[in-house]
C-alpha cells in the first residue's frame, strides 16, 4: 500500500505522457498534435516537482522556525521551462497558421495529398 | 465587437489591480513567492484582457508595436548589461558580489536589476506574441 | 494525510481530463479543456510546495496559452464543415496504441526503483539542494530560495532562457507579423488555368 501511493504519481506522471504521445501520433489534427505535445511537456513538469517534494516540507522560502523544505531546484528548471514552453508553443501555432494559409487545411492527410507525398 | 456593460465594468475594475499585482509579484520575489517571470506574465495578461474587452486597437493604442520591440530587447540587455558591468568592475560575469559595498548588499542589486531585465522580456514577449496572432484576422 | 488525499484526487481529475481531451474532436472544447487541465495542474503545484511554479503555471498556461491557441482557432477555422467528424484514415489506431503501451509498460518498469515519493533521504534532496537551502540566505540575503537560486546561483541559466523568449517572439513576429496578403490561396482549378 505505502509503494503504490509512494509511486502513483509517477505512474500518473506516465499515464499522461503516454496519453500526449498518443496524442502526436495518432491524431491528424496540427492544432490537436500541439495540444498533445503540451500534455506531455506538462507530464514532464510534474515529474521533476515530484520528485522535489518533501513530506512534511514547507516552499522553499526560508522562515524561521521551519526545519524542512522541499527542493528549490527542480522549482527553478520548471519555472523557466513553463514560460519558455508557451514561446516555443505560440512558435509552432504560428506556422500552424502559415500551413492554414498555404494548404487551405491544417489536417494532415490532406496536406499530404495536395503534396502528393503519400 | 459589440459592447457589453458588465464586461467593461468589471475589466475596469480588474485591470488596475492585476497591473498592481504584478509590480508586487515582481519587486517582492525576493521575500515571497514571484518573481520576473511571473511577474512579466501576469502584467502582460492584463493588457491582453484590455485589448479582448475594448477591442485590439485601443489595446495597440496604450503600448505601440516598436515600443514593444524595443522593449523585448531591453531586458535582454539589462540583464546581459549586468554581467558586463561586474565583468567591468573587475568580477567575473554575473558575479553580482562586485556591485555593491558588501556581499548581500551587491547580490540584492544584482538580483533586483537581473528580474527586472526578465519581466520587462517576458511581458513584452508575451504581448509580441499575442498582437502577432490577434492582428493576423485583420484584412 | 490530507495533502496525500489532494495530491491523488487533483491527478485523478488530470488524467480524466487528458484522455477527454485526446477523444474529443470539437477543437473549441479541447483548447477550453487544456485551459482546465492548467489550471488543475498549478493547484497541484501548490499542494506539491511548489507556489512560484504555480503562479507561473496559472498565469500561463490557464491565461495566455488558451488566449493563443483560441485565437489561433478564429485563424484556421474551417469556413464549411465543422472541424473534422472523425480521426483521418491514413492513421491506423493500433500502432499507435502499441508504441504507447510499450514505452509505457517501461517507463512503468523504471519506476520500481524510484524513492517513494516525498522520501527526504532520495538521492535528489541530499546533494546540491541541501546546499542551496544552507547557503542562500547567508550568500545573498534573500530569503525566497528559488529566486536567489534562479538569479543568482544559476544566472547564465536564466540568460539562456530569457534569450530563447525573445528570439521565439522574434520568430513569430518574423512568421506572422504582418497583416495577411490580400490574396486568398489558389485553387487547384485557377492553378490549371493558370499552367494552361
Amino acid at each position: 500500500m505505502e509503494f503504490i501511493i509512494g509511486h502513483y504519481n509517477y505512474w500518473v506522471v506516465i499515464f499522461l505522457m503516454m496519453v500526449g504521445l498518443y496524442t502526436v501520433i495518432s491524431r491528424g489534427n496540427l492544432v490537436k498534435k500541439i495540444i498533445g505535445l503540451n500534455i506531455f511537456q506538462v507530464s514532464v513538469f510534474f515529474l521533476y516537482i515530484s520528485m522535489g517534494t518533501v513530506e512534511g516540507g514547507a516552499a522553499p522560502i526560508i522562515a524561521e522556525g521551519v526545519k524542512v523544505y522541499s527542493n528549490p531546484l527542480p522549482h527553478v528548471l520548471i519555472l523557466t521551462a513553463i514560460v519558455v514552453g508557451v514561446a516555443t508553443t505560440a512558435l509552432a501555432l504560428a506556422l500552424v497558421v502559415r500551413i492554414k494559409e498555404t494548404y487551405g487545411t491544417i489536417e494532415e492527410d490532406e496536406i499530404h495529398n495536395l503534396d502528393h507525398s503519400l | 465587437m459589440k459592447p457589453n456593460l458588465i464586461l467593461h465594468v468589471i475589466a475596469k475594475f480588474l485591470i488596475p489591480l492585476i497591473i498592481l499585482f504584478a509590480l508586487y509579484v515582481q519587486f517582492h520575489g525576493d521575500f515571497g513567492p514571484g518573481g520576473g517571470f511571473q511577474a512579466g506574465v501576469i502584467f502582460s495578461a492584463a493588457i491582453i484582457l484590455y485589448s479582448l474587452v475594448f477591442g485590439l486597437e485601443s489595446g495597440e493604442k496604450i503600448i505601440p508595436h516598436h515600443w514593444l520591440r524595443i522593449l523585448a530587447s531591453l531586458g535582454v540587455v539589462i540583464y546581459a548589461g549586468v554581467g558586463i558591468e561586474s565583468l567591468f568592475l573587475g568580477g567575473n560575469y554575473l558575479d553580482y558580489t562586485i556591485l555593491g559595498s558588501n556581499q548581500i548588499a551587491g547580490q540584492h542589486l544584482g538580483i533586483l536589476l537581473v528580474e527586472l531585465g526578465v519581466g520587462i522580456t517576458v511581458a513584452a514577449a508575451m504581448l509580441i506574441l499575442f498582437f502577432a496572432f490577434a492582428g493576423r484576422g485583420r484584412e | 494525510m490530507f495533502d496525500v488525499v489532494v495530491d491523488i484526487v487533483l491527478l485523478t481529475f488530470l488524467a480524466t481530463t487528458s484522455v477527454a481531451i485526446m477523444r474529443m474532436t470539437n477543437l473549441f472544447a479541447i483548447v477550453m479543456l487544456f485551459g482546465i487541465f492548467s489550471l488543475l495542474s498549478a493547484g497541484l503545484f501548490v499542494v506539491m510546495d511548489a507556489p512560484d511554479v504555480a503562479f507561473t503555471e496559472a498565469a500561463v498556461g490557464a491565461g495566455i496559452s488558451t488566449v493563443l491557441m483560441l485565437t489561433t482557432l478564429a485563424l484556421v477555422k474551417r469556413s464549411k464543415a465543422p472541424y473534422y467528424d472523425e480521426a483521418p484514415k491514413i492513421h491506423t489506431a493500433w500502432l499507435p496504441l502499441i508504441v504507447v503501451i510499450v514505452t509505457g509498460s517501461a517507463l512503468i518498469y523504471g519506476t520500481w526503483d524510484i524513492p517513494n515519493f516525498g522520501s527526504a533521504d532520495a538521492p535528489s534532496q541530499t546533494h546540491v539542494a541541501r546546499f542551496y537551502l544552507e547557503n542562500s540566505l547567508p550568500d545573498t540575503g534573500v530569503p525566497n530560495t528559488v529566486t536567489a537560486v534562479l538569479a543568482s546561483y544559476r544566472g547564465f541559466d536564466t540568460l539562456g532562457e530569457v534569450t530563447v523568449i525573445f528570439t521565439a517572439a522574434v520568430a513569430v513576429m518574423l512568421l506572422i507579423g504582418g497583416k495577411r496578403p490580400k490574396s486568398a490561396p489558389k485553387t487547384e482549378d485557377e492553378e490549371a488555368q493558370d499552367e494552361a
